[in-house]
């Protein structure tokens, strides 16, 4: 069994709170909320009209010319992978392919890619000449659909929306020939990608491995999917910045959003033979199920959550006292905080009440199956930086919560660091990152 | 040293039936599971026959049917699948006290899952109310009224890839490490590779691993279609698929869940339970070559096949069988007889290479899972299910892909191989335990 240390040595964030890690890092310490009225479609009739958009993009800019023509089929999703992607190569000092073709450092074969992707929704206005194209007296005509409709359709239409094609173009445009996989858990998907690609890596399948997490959310079927499961606020579409309240007394639900975080992970030899900048190490990882009959919701103590986190602290061989900082899901639905609160205090025991929680989705938004990943990255920057910037959006907190939020940003070491999440519909995830600062033989 | 990883227990519903044996027995005596689609009306699409899992009931296989009652096609096949599994390994299911030595925080799920079909009758006709194709805009209050009035808040959540394993969590009460991936075809040969490192890590003592799949239903057969996929052999279903010929036009879509329980030989052993084979190897890598087509020169495959080999510590002279991911696609079949061909040399002609997907059509992302079934089958009873309709032979291939019947032969070492759109390759090997 290899036991192969394996560090960050690379960090990429397109976000609500910015186009890279820097402008996300800036928008959380200033307590910036990257939640508006929704501009991708006309929210009209639906419950909650606010998310978290980032900001405006030209993709073909972010593509090597030899991929460009494969840009139209690139679904949203994909676009943001592509772009936090690039970010945390060039971040790394890797050269690949697509920044040096004659330069490359790293052996294609020995790079591996883990994103963790949700479920692409098809675009609808794409979809609707064929829909046109395929009505009987005013209603839906299958038979119809089976002809004209299917031919209006472009040839390689599916391909846009198979969750593992973020990995495919990232994979061509930097020439990543390891392992690929493509977590496909929801929410906790950015978690569960970081803590396979980084076992991946001390297995020795790989020396170098991009992982992370994407998903644009802000679409009309996704959006009526949180709503019609009521797990949204519909009562801040006027506030949009005070609409996300993790742990507060007054939150109504989550706000969802788009984003995509991606880290560069290596063997620690690797980084220091290479001379490369550390931020943190990988320690500890834990995943687990959410065992509730309305799996729409976490089960109401959190167990699933408290054994992801019992195991991460536990591979990290640290206890709860260790930690400097949590970054939680906190999703800003009540039930859901109160369960996963629950999960923390009863993992963490009598060092709850004094480590730091910083919830970032009152900033951020959800983003899915990139919010794990952009709360790594938020947690690295915290290490890097020496600060944890105060939480926004709970003034007051909910009943029972013993959680320390964060409410004053506080400048010190940032040491052990345990981001924890969950997906709606049962997969638990927790990771420890410890800072590398020299801890070479720490 | 790591742990060695056995397998326990095999589950499986498919189109050609609803238990392993009952589709093993099928395979052996010459039956498939394709017919014309019934699951939504195909009559007009290029392709009209699939490989549909037919008469399934999930109350047949849980007590708790409500649990499962908004499930997609995917969960409530990995129900019935997951509870045979299982069965055979002497794993309690659907219990709060299980009495089989079992913690179930050493007990996690890896699944290779796909989404579920949208709910295609308001998704439509949300679609065909809101959009006008004079202005070519959509109306999106009227879109989110016809929405809003007709979609089932957990039908929606159920078209998430993640559920399958949340429901095989709710039958099992596994509390380990829990994931589902999605890579296309090779989905649940990953999830089955990944599943053995979570044991050989020792972070599980069993894994209950494998695939989940269904996109027989109008956007999916729209996809494969346009990609011209999918056999459109409509007036001979039963002679679309045939994998490696040279009349081959495309793979035929089917459906199902594969299961099986991975665990340790410790805890194998310990519990006294009858191991079926050992996995000895896996080996992933992607082609980053093009969104549409394999590497050419098959280099991804060849470099998974290297992996795996490499990893089960044996040469390609050790493999006895090999069941391909033989889609029937003209590329496929090509590429990946180019793969073995280059890591085999001149023994491949004398290596088996049959595709399960002859007779049970492409399971898509629990095919990897299904076929590695039958490669434990293959091993049990030295038995090599054929590769059927191969009757005109193409020229450029010309390994030995047990045509048309099934052949008897010693196999103590078989390799299972997946390759997904998007350049995904993956490859189990297994082996007899003795």
């Amino acid at each position: 069994m290899n036991d192969r240390r394996v560090v960050i040595t690379g960090i990429g964030a397109f976000s609500p709170l910015g186009m890279n890690a820097d402008e996300m890092w800036e928008g959380l310490v200033a307590g910036r909320c990257g939640i508006d009225t929704i501009k991708a479609f006309d929210p009209v009739g639906f419950t909650c009209k606010i998310a978290g958009e980032v900001g405006e993009y030209n993709i073909r800019k972010h593509v090597p010319k030899y991929h460009r023509k494969a840009t139209k089929l690139m679904s949203r999703d994909i676009e943001l992978s592509v772009i936090a992607a690039n970010e945390a190569v060039a971040d790394a000092g890797l050269v690949t392919k697509a920044t040096d073709p004659d330069n490359v450092t790293i052996d294609p074969a020995r790079f591996a890619i883990n994103i963790g992707a949700g479920l692409i929704s098809c675009d609808l206005v794409e979809l609707s000449p064929s829909v046109a194209a395929s009505i009987t007296d005013g209603n839906f005509d299958i038979g119809k659909w089976g002809t004209a409709g299917l031919e209006a359709l472009t040839p390689l239409w599916l391909l846009k929306y198979l969750p593992n094609m973020l990995a495919c173009h990232v994979g061509i445009i930097h020439d990543i020939q390891g392992p690929s996989n493509s977590i496909t858990c929801g929410e906790s998907g950015a978690y569960l990608a970081i803590g396979e690609a980084a076992q991946i890596i001390d297995r020795g399948s790989a020396d170098v491995a991009l992982a992370g997490g994407c998903e644009a959310k802000v679409n009309p079927i996704v959006m009526i999917r949180q709503c019609l499961l009521k797990r949204v606020t519909s009562a801040s579409n006027d506030d949009p910045k005070t609409a996300c309240r993790p742990f507060d007394a007054d939150a109504k639900g989550s706000v969802f959003g788009e984003g995509a975080g991606m880290v560069v992970l290596e063997t620690l030899d690797g980084a220091l033979d290479r001379g490369a900048e550390i931020y943190a190490e990988v320690t500890g990882f834990g995943g687990s199920n959410s065992l509730n009959a309305a799996y729409e919701h976490l089960e109401p103590d959190g167990k699933g959550v408290r054994i992801a986190i019992e195991q991460a602290l536990a591979e990290a061989g640290i206890e709860p006292g260790d930690l400097d900082l949590v970054i939680p899901c906190g999703s800003g639905i009540p039930q859901d905080d109160a369960a996963e609160a629950t999960a923390i205090a009863d993992a963490l025991g009598s060092a709850v009440e004094s480590i730091p929680v910083w919830p970032i989705k009152s900033m951020t938004s959800h983003t899915g199956a990139a919010a794990g990943a952009i709360e790594v990255i938020a947690a690295v920057m915290a290490m890097q930086k020496g600060t944890i910037p105060a939480a926004i959006n709970c003034e007051n907190k909910a009943d029972g919560c013993k959680l320390n939020i964060i409410s004053e940003s506080v400048n010190k070491p940032v040491r052990y660091v345990l981001c924890c999440g969950y997906s709606f519909g049962g997969q638990t995830a927790a990771l420890v990152l410890k800072n590398f600062e020299g801890q070479v033989n720490g | 040293m790591a742990e060695r990883v056995v397998i326990t227990g095999l589950g499986l519903v498919c189109p050609m039936g609803h238990d392993v044996e009952t589709v093993w027995q099928g395979m052996l005596t010459g039956k498939d599971g394709f017919a014309t689609t019934t699951i939504f009306d195909a009559s007009t699409f290029p392709s009209k026959f699939g490989a549909e899992v037919k008469d399934y009931d999930i109350s047949r296989h849980t007590k708790n049917p409500g649990l499962h009652a908004y499930a997609n096609r995917g969960s409530s096949f990995v129900v019935g699948a997951g509870a045979e599994a299982c069965r055979q390994a002497r794993i309690d299911v659907e219990t709060d006290s299980p009495g089989d030595g079992i913690d179930r925080r050493r007990m996690g799920i890896y699944l290779g899952a796909g989404e579920g079909s949208v709910d295609n009758d308001v998704f439509f006709d949300a679609l065909a109310k809101a959009w006008d194709n004079d202005k070519q805009e959509m109306d999106w209050s009227v879109w989110a009224d016809v929405a809003f009035g007709g979609m089932h808040p957990l039908k929606e959540l159920e078209q998430e890839p993640n559920l399958p394993a949340g429901h095989l969590a709710l039958l099992t009460g596994a509390r380990g490490h829990t994931r589902s991936c999605l890579t296309a075809c090779a989905a649940s040969t990953q999830a089955v590779g990944e599943a053995v490192m979570i044991i050989r890590r020792g972070q599980a003592a069993v894994m209950l691993a494998g695939g989940a799949h269904s996109m027989i239903h109008p956007l999916g057969v729209t996809g494969f279609n346009r990609l011209t996929a999918l056999s459109t052999r409509n007036d001979s279903p039963h002679t679309a698929s045939r994998p490696f010929s040279a009349s081959r036009d495309g793979f035929v879509l089917g459906e199902g869940a594969a299961i099986v329980v991975l665990v340790s030989l410790a805890s194998a052993k310990k519990r006294g339970v009858e191991i079926l084979a050992e996995i000895i190897g896996f080996g992933s890598s992607s082609d980053a070559f093009r969104v549409t087509d394999m590497h050419d020169e098959a280099r991804g495959a060849v470099q998974a096949i290297n992996a795996a080999l490499a990893d089960a510590q044996v040469t390609y002279k050790d493999i006895d069988y090999i069941s391909t991911h033989g889609t029937s696609t003209g590329e496929n079949d090509s590429i990946e007889t180019l793969a073995i061909k280059t890591v085999f040399g001149d023994h491949a002609k004398k290596v088996p290479a049959s595709s399960a997907k002859s007779m049970f059509g492409h399971l898509i992302g629990a095919t990897g899972c299904a076929e590695l079934i039958t490669c434990v089958l293959a091993i049990r009873d030295n038995i090599l299910p054929p590769t059927k309709n191969l009757h005109d032979a193409d020229p450029e291939l010309d390994l030995d892909y047990v045509p048309n019947e099934p052949r008897k032969a010693k196999v103590d070492i078989a390799m299972s191989e997946s390759f997904g759109f998007g350049g995904q390759n993956n490859v189990l090997i297994i082996k007899r335990y003795d």
